[in-house]
């Protein structure tokens, strides 16, 4: 709309990275799956920038996509989280490990 | 200024998110109940900047931005203040200033009492956006967030299961309703290709036809939203059960506010409905039987807020009776003092249930007058106005419904019969509640009478305002001199001319003193049931014990939904989790995992097991990529 396109891919870089550096940092489950929505909305909003300063309606298209993707993984990354809880009493990443031999 | 009416109450939801939550429940109390009276005086103001416009011309639009700019689809984020919405702005905001400032005494204590504060912002922020919207679009946002905020309040005390599953049984019937309405919507987007009232709304007749089918369906399917979040025949199951929420919740939101949502919307749209006489018929026919069936449950419920509960729903009945015949004007003076009395009458249910320490059984209460002198004056003035006793504000308004109800062209002999018929058992549940409550021996244990102390001051100021206007709010709206109908004049420009504008004060003044009557006779048969002969109402429930068992029970309805419905769901549902789900997609999905295992099974040596570093790995894998991008072009 009206600010440069600059703007909101600094905005959509922060996001990105904010969500980064929670993916790294934080141990909660929870807050790392957070963290990964943050990082798919940084991503939504490059895109739609994008799509707006071009003028196309690619960009939204895709937005779309990662919506519904994000809503899948959303419903399945928390009935994840939840059994883990149940079954360990956490949901500490790190001590999520049953894979390893 | 509208943004300023908007504004108040979304800077107090902010403030207290980001210091109220910490600073504790004074601060929270203060800064949502002031917000709220700001939002107030701006909506005054807005009224006062309408009355200085010639009445033709009384509407004030605010554009914010475009919202939904689509192809040829364009929805603005813009609001309209015209005298319709004028009124609810006020009711809501005036209402709920009051309400605010009695939670702040009756939420005293309450650990989460911040956070009621911030949904009770939240929640007028919603209703105003709601009655402000400019288009279908920016009502149907407020629609659903009164809805979320309605879930939130309904479900406060989490920790009680009952309360949660109410909040969930609210949204879910509500979803009902939001989706009859969301099909509407729709449709209008299809005939007219916009939804701004502005333009839909002059159009209707050109662009649908009266008469048509496509009227009728978009009206019944706007209608079907109306049921569900007005709490109306089949949809209004959720409403006696959102009484779990704190009860100035129950007043604001369940009772004063949301739930008239409803009626504001079919007002709005009367241009829409005038086009089917069909669709009319509907609105006015459920609404006589919502109240019908509503007020004869009334009659035996022990619990004094569902008594209220029902109550609503009832009077909801008469304001869509009023819709359905075409007196829109009657339905909205309806709304304004059924705002006043019934916020009244929820606000002392909550200062009685305050001062016996959550008791809400009123077979053991009873002689509560001489321990609550305010509680009991106050919430006898909202029994008479309910009841409509000449001349409290229920009065004039229930009056206009009926006399609307018996010669509006729609309106007809048996519609009135039934207005007159809820008028009877309004006054007679509505003095049973007062004479149990309030009067004869206490049936409390002799320790907690001692202690029975009136509510603290933020709490009975409310209570004598509500009052103040239970009794003179209704004077807007006096029919009988000409011009003295002060409300049906400024709504007049809004709604199209009922019947054909002359009245016949003889034949008013008749039904005045006929309904008249009958709310005294309600009155003294709940006098004579309660009061000189406290056995007659269980003789005569023993007399018909099969109706007296269809009333306790409410007709059943909720179990005949659980049976009709709930259940073939869940059954449904769990044939397909055990086949469909299990047999299949497990399976496959179980089939994948499998074979994954087997592979991965060689080189999990290799794995470290913490997800953090696979993180940071593939961070610099994607790094790596990036870096080889930017080199490579």
């Amino acid at each position: 709309m009206l600010a440069p396109l600059e703007h909101y891919l600094i905005l959509s870089a922060v996001l990105f990275t904010l969500g980064v550096v929670g993916v790294v940092v934080r141990r909660n489950a929870i807050v790392v799956f957070l963290c990964i929505e943050l990082m798919l909305n940084g991503a939504n909003l490059a895109f739609i920038a994008h799509g707006s300063a071009l003028d196309s309606l690619d960009g939204q298209l895709v937005v779309f996509f990662v919506m519904a993707v994000a809503a899948a993984e959303a419903a399945i990354g928390l009935a994840i989280v939840v059994l883990i809880y149940r079954n360990r009493e956490s949901t500490d990443v790190d001590e999520m490990n049953l894979l390893k031999l | 200024m509208l943004t300023l009416i908007l504004l108040f109450p979304l800077a107090g939801v902010l403030v207290n998110l980001l210091f109220g939550l910490r600073r504790g429940e004074k601060f929270a109390g203060r800064v949502a109940t002031g917000a709220i009276a700001l939002s107030f005086l701006a909506g005054a103001w807005g009224f006062l900047s309408l009355l200085s416009l010639p009445p033709g011309q009384r509407a004030l639009r605010s554009f914010l931005f475009e919202w939904i700019p689509v192809g040829s689809l364009s929805v603005k984020a813009s609001f309209l203040l015209d005298p319709l919405s004028s009124v609810m702005v006020l009711v809501i905001t005036g209402v709920g200033a009051l309400i605010h400032l009695y939670s702040i005494g009756y939420m005293h204590g309450d650990r989460g009492a911040a956070r009621y504060f911030i949904y009770l912002n939240l929640f007028v922020f919603s209703m105003l956006t709601l009655v402000l919207g400019d288009n279908f679009l920016v009502l149907f946002v407020g629609w659903e967030a009164v809805g979320l905020c309605s879930y939130l309040l309904i479900g406060f005390w989490y920790e009680r299961d009952s309360a949660v599953e109410a909040g969930k049984k609210a949204f879910i019937v509500n979803r009902v309703g939001d989706f009859c309405f969301l099909i509407a919507l729709f449709m209008i987007l299809f005939h007219f290709g916009s939804l701004d009232f502005g333009v839909v709304l002059p159009q209707a007749a050109s662009v649908l036809g009266a008469g048509t089918a496509a009227a009728t369906l978009v009206c019944l399917l706007l209608f079907g939203g109306a049921t569900g979040k007005s709490a109306q025949i089949p949809l209004y199951v959720w409403l006696p059960d959102a009484m779990e929420g704190p009860t100035p919740v129950s007043a604001l939101i369940h009772a004063a506010t949301m739930v008239t949502a409803g009626v504001y919307m079919v007002a709005r749209t009367n241009a829409l409905f005038a086009l089917s006489p069909l669709a009319m018929g509907v609105v006015a026919t459920i609404g006589a039987l919502t109240l019908l069936m509503a007020g004869t449950i009334a009659l035996v419920q022990n619990d004094i807020k569902r008594v209220l509960a029902y109550s609503t729903v009832s009077q909801l009945g008469y304001m869509f009776l009023a819709a359905g015949v075409g007196a829109y004007t009657a339905a909205i003076f309806h709304l304004m003092t059924h705002a006043f009395f019934k916020a009244l009458l929820f606000l002392g249910a909550g200062s009685v249930i305050h001062a016996l320490h959550g008791e809400q059984d009123i077979r053991r209460m009873g002689g509560l007058r001489a321990g609550l002198p305010v509680t009991h004056w106050t919430f006898t003035v909202g029994g008479l106005a309910i009841a409509g006793i000449f001349p409290f504000a229920g009065f004039f308004s229930k009056d206009a419904i009926l006399f609307a109800a018996m010669t509006s062209p729609r309106g007809g002999l048996l519609l009135w019969l039934a207005g007159a018929a809820g008028a009877l058992l309004t006054a007679f549940y509505m003095f049973r509640l007062i004479f149990k409550v309030f009067h004869g021996r206490c049936a409390l244990p002799i320790e907690q009478q001692a202690r029975l102390h009136e509510s603290p001051p933020p709490m009975r100021v409310p209570l004598q305002v509500l009052a103040l206007l239970s009794i003179a709010g209704g004077w807007v709206g006096i029919p009988l001199i000409h011009g003295a109908d002060v409300f049906g004049a400024f709504l007049a420009p809004v709604f199209p001319k009922a019947g054909d504008g002359h009245q016949e004060a003889v034949l008013e003044v008749a039904m005045m003193a006929v309904s008249l009557a009958i709310a005294f006779f309600g009155i003294f048969l709940a006098y004579r049931f309660y009061v000189q002969a406290q056995g007659v109402g269980a003789s005569y429930a023993r007399r018909w014990p099969g109706l007296y068992r269809l009333l306790v029970n409410k007709y059943w309805v909720d179990e005949i939904y659980d049976a009709w419905i709930v259940q073939p769901i869940k059954r449904g549902s769990i044939w397909a989790w055990r086949n469909f789900e299990e047999g299949f997609i497990d399976a496959a999905v179980n089939g994948a995992g499998a074979a994954v295992q087997a592979a991965g099974g060689a080189v999990r040596r290799l794995q470290t097991g913490y997800v953090k570093s696979y993180a940071v790995a593939m961070l610099a894998g994607a790094f790596a990529i990036l870096i080889y991008l930017t080199v490579r072009g």
